[in-house]
């Protein structure tokens, strides 16, 4: 069942097209990222579907309401977690989910109860009646994704959900997260440039690039669609033609003494591979990620100003995964 | 459906009262201030001068006790509302205006929330009513009436200047261009007869709170130049004005 449809959504700010002409079908469980590096038109798009932001044209249907016609509808639908905090540092984290509570209408009766069941779930129980001022950045994005859930909306928008937070902190908001979206089958939809984070949390990925969306499929597909994994061999001379021969062989680059090869299942063939090389010096195997994705895509990469420490811990959750497979 | 509604607003509306609510009580030391302050006018300032001036047969430190509640009502209601500029830069009020809650609601409810503030800093200060012999405390419940009126009204004009301002720094500007003079043109510290030049007398009668001082000063001291009918009516009439605009204003703000 289809909980977000949008068709040909637009946002035009003066004489800039900030948004042109979006279409995409989430269904009702998935956690979709969106993609795409700064001033791609990742936050206007959530923007326009939480109905603050009015769409210069194009529709969007949450949860059977117009994002148009029905905002007040929409609101109640949905919950968000902004980019940057908006907390309300002089209540404590118990008050600031009273006030979510009553804005949205939480019966009475169910408010305290709601309100307990959340902080438990972001382990804040404790801290509960400590001012917000006195939290740590983590702790405030765990009560800002408590309170988006407060009023158990079928949609989560997410806009960087872990932007600006330390490597271990990230790692935990995520495991919350997905936590979150489990507990009620909510929707997620996220906005992320950290493309090692959005591979291991979404199910589906929509890439936004300049308004538009250039691509849309699971990680694993879009990562398939490159062609295999990649093998870096440094050996003197190889025999390029004889390896760009090769069936399972999709692509070869020579960056200076070592190839990168471009070939399906690496574990299989790696054994052949190297038998047709002499004196390899080096093998690397890494799987492609979704940063070659968009690098392939568009030809750029998509956190050019932030290749900061991301990195140390999805590596530790990616081979946590492996070893669980 | 649409008492249902009707109910959801109402709770909104009891939602942003009580948050305010919670904020006053938990800043403590702007309750002392907003008190202390008007206490040194009155006995620092309205005691030395009180010293060599009467106003009739009223010491001028009594004189002045219904301009000093109006002075409170008019800093206290004009920067509850200003604060707004914070809450955005901040990013308080962002998470409030995404609710299923229509920005009408969010408005009242920041209004009640300053009326509240600001009527209990009035109600301490009646409480030292008893300091000025001249105020008469049955007078007190219709003091009260006109002062709520006219904080409907300032924290509405608060909340409409704080809608419009991007920055800080317009702060000062309304602090010295609209405050101060709305303070001093109001009577609240001298007599407003023939006395005065003209000029003076004219702006003064302009100030929609000079209707204010005159009908406290009536209620309590039995000093009044208009009927309470009218002082009442002009200020209903310009609550009713700054509500409309205010909620006009915070409605369009982004």
């Amino acid at each position: 069942m289809a909980i977000i449809e949008i068709r040909s959504l637009t946002k035009t700010f003066g004489k800039i097209r900030a948004v042109r002409g979006i279409d995409l079908t989430i269904e009702k469980g998935e956690i979709f990222g969106l993609l795409g590096p700064n001033g791609a038109g990742k936050t206007t798009t959530i923007g326009m579907l939480c109905t603050i932001i009015r769409p210069t044209s194009g529709s969007g249907i949450i949860a059977g309401f117009d994002i148009a016609k029905h905002p007040t509808q929409v609101r109640q639908n949905v919950g968000i977690v902004f980019q940057d905090p908006t907390l309300d540092t002089i209540l404590t984290g118990r008050e600031n989910l009273q006030l979510h509570a009553r804005l949205y209408g939480i019966p009475a009766q169910d408010r305290s109860r709601w309100i307990e069941e959340m902080l438990e779930l972001v382990d804040l129980t404790q801290r509960a009646d400590d001012l917000t001022k006195t939290y740590s950045g983590g702790m405030r994005r765990r009560l800002e994704l408590a309170r988006g859930l407060l009023h158990r909306p079928a949609v989560l928008f997410l806009d960087e959900p872990t932007l600006g937070l330390d490597p271990q902190t990230r790692a935990r908001t995520w495991e919350y997260i997905r936590k979150m979206a489990q507990k009620e089958r909510t929707t997620v939809v996220l906005t992320t440039h950290y493309m090692e984070e959005a591979q291991l949390m979404c199910d589906r990925i929509g890439i936004i690039d300049a308004g538009q969306i250039i691509a849309l499929d699971t990680p694993g597909n879009m990562i398939d669609m490159l062609g295999g994994d990649i093998v870096a061999v440094k050996s003197p001379n190889p025999p390029l033609d004889i390896i760009r021969a090769l069936p399972y062989v999709s692509a070869i680059k020579t960056v200076g003494e070592t190839i990168e090869i471009t070939m399906k299942s690496a574990h299989l063939h790696l054994a052949e591979l190297l038998s047709l090389i002499d004196n390899v010096v080096s093998v690397e195997i890494r799987k492609p990620t979704l940063n070659d994705v968009f690098i392939r895509l568009t030809g750029r990469d998509i956190r050019q100003e932030d290749v900061e420490n991301n990195g140390s811990w999805v590596e530790t959750i990616a081979r946590y995964r492996q070893r669980g497979k | 459906m649409n008492s249902l509604n009707v109910q959801r607003e109402l709770l909104g509306i009891s939602a942003v009262w009580w948050r305010e609510f919670k904020v006053f009580w938990r800043e403590k030391s702007r309750i002392v201030s907003s008190i202390v302050q008007p206490l040194m006018w009155l006995f620092l300032f309205g005691s030395g001068i009180g010293a060599s001036l009467s106003v009739g047969s009223v010491n001028y430190r009594d004189y002045i006790y219904p301009g000093i509640l109006t002075m409170s009502v008019i800093f206290g209601s004009v920067f509850f509302g200003l604060y707004i500029i914070w809450d955005r830069k901040l990013d308080v009020l962002k998470a409030v205006l995404v609710a299923p809650v229509t920005r009408i609601s969010i408005f009242f409810g920041k209004v009640l929330g300053g009326c509240t503030d600001v009527l209990l800093q009035v109600a301490i200060l009646f409480a030292f009513s008893f300091l000025f012999p001249s105020v008469n405390p049955w007078g007190i419940p219709l003091a009260f009436l006109f002062l709520l009126v006219t904080s409907i009204a300032l924290v509405s004009l608060g909340l409409a200047l704080g809608s419009l301002l991007e920055s800080l720094e317009g702060f000062q500007v309304i602090s010295a261009f609209l405050i101060f003079p709305l303070f001093f043109l109001s009577g609240a510290l001298f007599p407003v007869d023939e006395r005065l030049p003209p000029w003076l007398h004219g702006l003064v009668k302009l100030n929609p709170l000079s209707y204010t001082v005159d009908g406290v000063r009536g209620a309590l001291l039995g000093i009044n130049t208009y009927p309470f009918y009218m002082d009442l009516g002009i200020l209903i009439f310009f609550a009713a004005a700054m509500l409309f605009l205010g909620s006009i204003l915070f409605s369009r703000m982004n």
